[in-house]
């Protein structure tokens, strides 16, 4: 089994409008597992119909019971995370290392499981889908990750697919990391702007930290031709094959409203992204 | 006075708002707390370096000659950092969170705290916009501590914050404290469904918040009719327009170049004062 996954260092680049694509031109031919869990927006175009829902528990939470608690104010001064005040904890900062129970003299404080988001394998016209949303301002979203592939690499053995398409988050941290590890391929897609050239640099760094196989696709290449260049440059130097360019064009937009992919509609963008889906192949 | 400048999705234009309103409004601290990707800096390119440094994250040390391999450090830490083995006790240091509790738990007085660094804290200044911004070292997964820390070095009675994208902690970390939230959205459906996404987090945080919409005339309306079931003022537009994205592509501030646009930020600052109060 093979793993495919699309990221970016830099957000809005084309990531899942990318995945969406591929997932059509596979013709049912793999799992697609939308990893971007804390926006993920993959659905909106290959409208799953739910079939299996898993609770996500996150991290454990400090909880103290006000009736044992003798207010000494032992937990405030251990937790490392200004995760208590006042003789309660605040969950969006407790990161459930438990230490305030260590040093409870009262036993007051318990560790309590929660549902931090949830996790789906679902149906598409392009075959099945595992996605994830989790709730907002979760932390451990690597862990939902990592939940989200798991599942998805069940059921591509369950169903004797031989790929996984993942639809990865931006950024270089760990919702990334959680995506790109032990998987075949990474195609990184970027878009030639300053910005966009220095994240590029950043997440190629990450690929090779991990040893992915690295492929980069420019998006809207002729914004700005000589900052593609530039792009193409930095790939060469750092050994890694631009596997295609598309074109700006405003029908990515409206066959987003549309919820269609690229390759559903005719267009330069689509034509372009067939045969990134060949060099992919190709690859693999 | 605090504000962030936040979205749900990436891409939306973040950093083109925070960047042009900064050098709009002058006499401010830029904050730039995508420090995963951190961009901001790059659009001031006449900006004089003052100051870098590591920061520092608390990690165990364990001194092998008084660990006994009773294992209880491992089996309390929540983030599987620890393992012990008959011979040795490993550390997965990008794990560890720094909670200090298997110093605690060790019987026998093995373990001591050192530091390692995780990411850098840069400073630098450009006319009256004062540049802080971290970068979080290339294969380390956690940005929070280091996103922390870059805010605990601003010092100024502005910031704004420039804050990751997506809507779990390194954002919450972000935006935490802010009075007053930007958030910067596309009209496009992937824009409305991770801005949706992104009003709860602030809301539930209680920080106000108003939206930019960028690449105004592209998409659909959906944006504009969730802003007014949800009474949230669209504070600013900003049209698509080729020039606006070829003059970001280099790295050029647009609003130096169409003039007309310092104005638009500088009232667009005047109404987040206004809410504010």
């Amino acid at each position: 089994m093979k793993q495919l996954v699309v990221i970016s260092g830099k957000g809005g680049t084309g990531k899942t409008t990318m995945a969406a694509s591929l997932a059509s031109l596979a013709k049912g031919g793999m799992v697609v597992a939308d990893c971007d869990v804390d926006a993920p927006d993959l659905h909106l175009i290959l409208k799953p119909e739910i079939k299996e829902t898993h609770d996500f528990l996150g991290l454990k939470i400090a909880q103290i019971d006000p009736d044992n608690c003798t207010k000494c104010g032992e937990c405030e001064k251990a937790c490392r995370f200004d995760a208590i005040s006042d003789f309660q904890v605040d969950p969006r900062s407790c990161e459930g290392c438990k230490v305030c129970t260590l040093v409870c003299p009262s036993e007051a404080v318990t560790m309590i499981e929660t549902i931090s988001g949830h996790a789906y394998v679902s149906e598409t016209r392009f075959g099945t889908m595992v996605h994830a949303n989790l709730f907002p301002g979760e932390e451990a979203s690597g862990k939902l990750v990592t939940m989200v592939r798991e599942l998805a690499f069940k059921v591509a053995e369950r169903e004797k697919k031989d790929l996984v398409l993942i639809d990865g988050s931006p950024g270089i941290g760990c919702p990334v990391i959680a995506s790109i590890t032990g998987t075949d391929i990474a195609l990184v897609m970027t878009e030639p702007s300053i910005s966009g050239a220095h994240d590029l640099e950043r997440i190629l760094g990450v690929t090779k930290h991990f040893g992915v196989k690295t492929l980069v696709c420019v998006n809207k290449y002729d914004l700005n031709v000589e900052m593609t260049g530039e792009i193409e440059d930095l790939c060469r130097e750092m050994g890694v094959d631009v596997v295609g360019k598309l074109p700006f064009d405003p029908g990515v937009v409206e066959a987003m409203i549309s919820g269609v992919t690229l390759v559903e509609v005719e267009g330069p963008v689509g034509d372009a992204i067939k045969s990134v889906w060949d060099r992919i192949r190709a690859t693999l | 006075m605090i504000i962030s400048v936040a979205s749900g999705k990436g891409g939306t234009g973040k950093t083109l708002v925070t960047t042009n309103m900064a050098a709009s409004i002058g006499e401010v601290e830029l904050v730039d707390c995508d420090v995963e990707e951190p961009n901001s800096y790059l659009f001031f390119p006449d900006r004089e370096e003052e100051t870098s440094f590591d920061c520092n994250v608390t990690i165990p040390a364990i001194d092998e000659e008084k660990c006994t391999r009773c294992g209880k450090c491992s089996e309390f830490c929540a983030y599987n950092a620890l393992a012990v083995f008959p011979k040795q006790v490993l550390l997965f240091k990008e794990l560890c969170h720094g909670c200090g509790g298997c110093a605690l738990v060790c019987p026998e007085g093995a373990i001591s705290e050192a530091t390692r660094p995780i990411g850098k804290i840069h400073r630098a200044r450009s006319g009256d916009v004062r540049l802080l911004w971290g970068e979080l070292n290339v294969g380390e997964p956690m940005a929070t501590p280091l996103i922390r820390s870059v805010k605990a070095e601003a010092k100024g009675d502005l910031v704004l914050i420039d804050s990751p994208p997506g809507t779990a902690c390194p954002v919450i970390e972000a935006v935490r404290g802010s009075d007053f939230c930007l958030l910067v959205t596309e009209p496009t459906p992937f824009g409305l469904y991770d801005l949706s996404i992104a009003v709860q987090v602030v809301r539930d945080m209680e920080i106000p918040c108003g939206v930019v919409v960028n690449r105004s005339g592209v998409g659909d309306l959906g944006v504009q009719r969730y802003c007014e079931k949800e009474e949230i003022p669209i504070l600013l537009e900003i049209p698509m327009k080729r020039k606006i994205a070829e003059l970001y592509s280099r790295g050029i501030l647009f609003s130096q170049e169409m003039t007309e646009w310092q104005e638009r930020f500088v009232d667009l600052f005047g109404k987040v004062e206004e809410a504010i109060k």
